[in-house]
């Protein structure tokens, strides 16, 4: 040992442009880092390897945050803000006229004299609307009713479709054959001219005013989900399909075979668990899709029900009075650009921790 | 007692004229048949091995999964203990009947941990009592086949590739069973891994008294392994013959130009011997030539050979050939 280091020692010094590498950085290992050596890597799962990709992306990690940030919004403002997203501006129970079509952060005259006596008014943040409701409620409200239309549209589309696309790539051959030309069909048929048609023959059929819970909702949103779960279900159980389709033929589901698993144990421990990041990641790109359907649909008249408001009907709402008061469009709008890019940017985040294509 | 004396006298498995085709779409609405295997018999005894060889592309595959019944077999039949196996019996037979498969890549399942990996068949067959008996058995298995004990919560894809052809094989060898099919089972590996690989598989043949049906293309391998070999040329087996009979004195034209293809160690063997070099390529399965399958190929064809299938004859001492000619 000490001769090594002698040995070091009497080396020529490494001139500048020499590619001789200067031993005197090196450092000899000690014991326990040649132990490290023999042992492997550290053991990790795909779940918290994907996770560590994912908060390696900034943009995926700042969707999120702004994503969190909206949802505990749509929380919070309900109980913080003093106004109801139906409630018409009073003082002391008196209406105000001039309460009407007010810009962000100014008052009403009798609250400004309400204020001069001393009282506290809480701010319009966003201003009003042209009833004299507080917009600022208003466009919270409106996000917490696509955001829940988005979600419950997303869980619908996935459990058909995941339920539809495993049983047809599972089993194969004829059934798959007879369930995938059914989706062909489906795909086939123009998805806004159904969407419209159908809630409008819904409205007809379905009789809510009965059910006091639906009541709230609308006949319009209960056709919304109807329509989603009918027609946007197939792109899902087309992915699902092509997914087991190709998981099917790894030689593992043979190997489980040979052990004598049955169907349901194959589909339940080697199928889906290799297919649920790619179920995962679509379904989270299917939420900003079904937020832009409902707004479309409320934009044209046929969402949600007033007064309850969703982001569509808002900035329908403010298309009335844009040269004046342009900034109620910008409102709503900007949410759904939010909304959407954010999740977008989110699932793509998603896909490229998860992906197992993208793997390696 | 009666009973015992003629199990060990009959074969552990038997193979009768089993054939596998598939339907391949040649047109829109026309399918034609490839036929993978066409026509095989054999058997193996308790504890034996038989060695596969062929070609890429012959039906070495096919017909270890026919007879696990992977596929549903087009013709013929299969015996295991003298039961017949077909979809039914198979439930109760896995147990006995297993399988090491060719890559040891996309035959672990990449979101299980070794642990459960070899402890699936013992899960589906309930082989324990309680988990603390599932944990000892899945790690008696693992040091079985030269695994650390401390890598079971790991998985699959940690592992190098003979490591993971070991899970393999320790998840095969989880029921104890009495005949396991070893599908090119070293062939993914390196040389000096695969020699691990094949001893281990002696030794536990040893120790447990296991038979094999070994696949490879590889005849070094399949001859130090195999008690007896068969060689496979387009879905129908040429030869069988024991080992160091067919390795010394090989019948078939198919099989001398596969053996006059091994490398030797000797250099002066090496020299001294003939290299015979097949002219022309492997006619496509889905148009199989008439008669004999490699009568396009042979060096001794005559016009019976491209009117008639020859059928295994024995030439004695079990030495079967499938050939007019020779
Ligand atoms: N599921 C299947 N469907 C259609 N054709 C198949 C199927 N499995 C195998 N074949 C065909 O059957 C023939 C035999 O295939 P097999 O995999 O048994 O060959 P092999 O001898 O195992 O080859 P290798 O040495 O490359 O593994 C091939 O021509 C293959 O294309
Ligand atoms: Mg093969």
């Amino acid at each position: 040992m000490d001769n090594m280091n002698k040995d070091i020692n009497s080396m020529p010094k490494k001139s500048l442009f020499s590619m001789q590498i200067d031993l005197k950085k090196f450092e000899k290992a000690t014991d326990e880092e040649k132990k490290q050596q023999d042992v492997m890597s550290e053991s990790v799962s795909f779940f918290k390897d994907g996770m560590r990709k994912l908060s390696r992306n900034p943009l995926a990690m700042g969707s999120l945050v702004v994503l969190i940030l909206i949802i505990a919004a749509i929380f919070i403002v309900p109980h913080v803000v003093p106004y109801s997203y139906s409630q018409i501006i009073t003082v002391n129970g008196k209406r105000d006229k001039s309460a009407a079509n007010m810009a962000p952060f100014e008052y009403s005259d009798l609250e400004q004299e309400y204020m001069a006596e001393g009282g506290k008014v809480f701010p319009h943040i966003m201003g009003t609307d042209e009833m004299g409701r507080d917009y600022f409620v208003r466009v919270v409200y409106g996000t917490r009713v696509s955001l829940s239309v988005g979600f419950f549209a997303a869980m619908i589309v996935l459990i058909i479709g995941v339920l539809y696309g495993s049983i047809s790539g599972y089993f194969g051959g004829k059934v798959d054959l007879v369930m995938m030309r059914i989706v062909d069909i489906i795909y086939s048929l123009p998805d806004m001219l159904m969407v419209v048609l159908l809630s409008v023959v819904l409205r007809e059929i379905l009789n809510v005013d009965s059910i006091p819970m639906l009541q709230k909702i609308g006949t319009n949103m209960i056709s919304l989900f109807i329509v989603f779960g009918l027609l946007y279900w197939t792109g899902m159980a087309r992915l699902v399909r092509g997914q087991i389709l190709t998981i099917k033929q790894n030689e593992y589901v043979l190997a489980a075979k040979v052990s004598g698993a049955k169907s349901g144990r194959i589909i339940r421990k080697h199928i889906l668990p290799n297919c649920v990041s790619v179920i995962i990641i679509s379904a989270a790109l299917q939420i900003p899709s079904a937020i832009f359907t409902e707004s479309f649909l409320s934009f044209i008249g046929m969402g949600v029900q007033a007064p309850m408001p969703s982001l569509g009907s808002l900035a329908n709402a403010a298309r009335a009075g844009i040269s004046v008061y342009p900034y109620k469009l910008v409102f709503p709008a900007v949410m759904i650009c939010l909304i959407t890019l954010a999740f977008n940017l989110l699932g793509d985040g998603l896909r490229d921790a998860f992906d197992p294509k993208l793997r390696r | 007692m009666s009973k015992e004396i003629i199990t060990n006298n009959a074969p552990l498995l038997e193979v009768k004229d089993l054939k596998q085709y598939f339907p391949i779409k040649t047109g829109l609405f026309q399918k034609t048949p490839l036929k993978a295997v066409d026509g095989v018999s054999f058997s193996i005894n308790p504890g034996e091995t038989l060695g596969l060889v062929g070609e890429s592309g012959c039906g070495k595959t096919t017909v270890g999964r026919s007879i696990l019944r992977l596929y549903n077999p087009t013709g013929g039949e299969v015996f295991f203990k003298g039961e017949k196996v077909d979809a039914k019996s198979i439930g109760h037979m896995r147990k006995e009947m297993q399988m090491v498969f060719q890559d040891p890549y996309s035959s672990l399942n990449p979101r299980m941990t070794v642990e459960d990996i070899i402890g699936e068949p013992l899960d589906v067959h309930k082989l324990y009592q309680n988990k603390k008996e599932r944990r000892e058995k899945i790690l008696d298995l693992m040091e079985l086949v030269g695994l650390n004990a401390e890598h079971a919560t790991r998985y699959a894809h940690e592992f190098s590739g003979g490591q993971r052809q070991r899970i393999g094989i320790a998840r095969a060898l989880a029921t104890n069973p009495k005949f396991i099919v070893c599908d090119e089972a070293v062939s993914a590996l390196d040389v000096s891994i695969q020699a691990q690989v094949v001893n281990m598989f002696e030794e536990l043949q040893e120790k447990l008294g296991v038979a094999y049906l070994f696949i490879a293309h590889d005849l070094l391998v399949v001859h130090h392994i195999s008690d007896r070999i068969a060689v496979m040329y387009l879905g129908r087996v040429v030869e069988i013959a024991d080992a160091d009979e067919l390795n010394n004195n090989p019948v078939h034209p198919y099989t001398q130009s596969l053996l006059s293809a091994v490398p030797y160690p000797d250099p002066i063997k090496a020299k001294q011997r003939q290299r015979i070099v097949l002219e022309g390529d492997v006619p496509s399965p889905l148009h199989m030539p008439e008669g004999c399958a490699f009568r396009t190929r042979c060096r001794y064809a005559t016009e019976r050979c491209a009117k008639e299938c020859p059928s295994l004859t024995d030439r004695g001492n079990g030495h079967q050939v499938a050939c007019w000619n020779k």
